[in-house]
């Protein structure tokens, strides 16, 4: 299993954190976890179901950047990145984040770093299905170079 | 010369396609490639302010020229996670 995948079967955080450890090269001390849920709700609608739409090579490309980012920001931490494409029923996992590191506050930072970035650039689309409709959502025009939302994630990462 | 643009999320839907080659002149842009889409399919026109763009699968400003046989995408805003 590789450590960063857009993938069509569901996730498994257990599987990703002994990948995520396995290939840590320093010592590991702390391992932090993101498990994104599709939520049976938005914005007062009911929501059936989800379905996931991505741009897999560029995806791919964008969760090594991520990782990069990461890397050079906190050198010791290890992260994993698994998105879910497809159908998703509520209360599934559509993404999973592993992040490990020989202490706690740089896998705790690497994690939320790493879901802030997949929000600003990934090329994934989440299409919700209601009782009486559909709708796609779109939230940030991704753009990697913009140096702001870098920094507003750092900052979130380490808030 | 030619390109392939593939479509995702609503822009897929409005075109009615994931994959269309175009014809475009020698020295366009994407911003050319865009444009042109957009005319043939006017519901396009409001997420030229919102999109991102990439060539080749790599992110890249409406500014960069596209080449012969370039496969050219086109972003709606993203909503992983």
């Amino acid at each position: 299993m590789q450590r960063l995948q857009i993938m069509a079967a569901p996730l498994s955080l257990d599987a990703l954190t002994t990948v995520v450890v396995e290939s840590t090269d320093g010592p590991v001390g702390g391992v932090s976890s993101f498990l994104g849920l599709v939520r049976g709700e938005n914005l007062g609608r009911r929501v059936r179901f989800l379905e996931y739409e991505a741009y897999d090579a560029l995806a791919l490309k964008v969760l090594a950047r991520i990782e990069q980012e990461a890397r050079a920001q906190w050198p010791s931490a290890t992260v994993g990145i698994h998105h879910r494409t497809g159908r998703v029923e509520i209360g599934e996992a559509s993404i999973a984040i592993v992040a490990a590191s020989a202490h706690r506050a740089d896998a705790f930072a690497v994690c939320r770093y790493a879901i802030e970035r997949v929000k600003q650039i990934l090329p994934v689309w989440k299409h919700e299905h209601f009782d009486d409709g559909e709708t796609w959502v779109e939230g940030a025009t991704a753009d990697p170079d913009d140096e702001a939302a870098r920094q507003e994630a750092r900052r979130r990462a380490c808030a | 010369m030619r390109v392939k643009v593939r479509l995702f999320a609503r822009l897929r839907e409005i075109v009615g396609s994931a994959e269309i080659e175009r014809d475009v002149p020698p020295g366009a842009t994407l911003a050319v490639v865009w444009d042109q889409l957009a005319a043939d399919f006017p519901a396009l026109a409001p997420y030229r302010g919102s999109i991102s763009a990439a060539v080749n699968a790599d992110y890249a400003r409406l500014q960069a020229p596209v080449g012969d046989g370039d496969e050219v995408a086109f972003l709606p805003p993203v909503s992983g996670g």
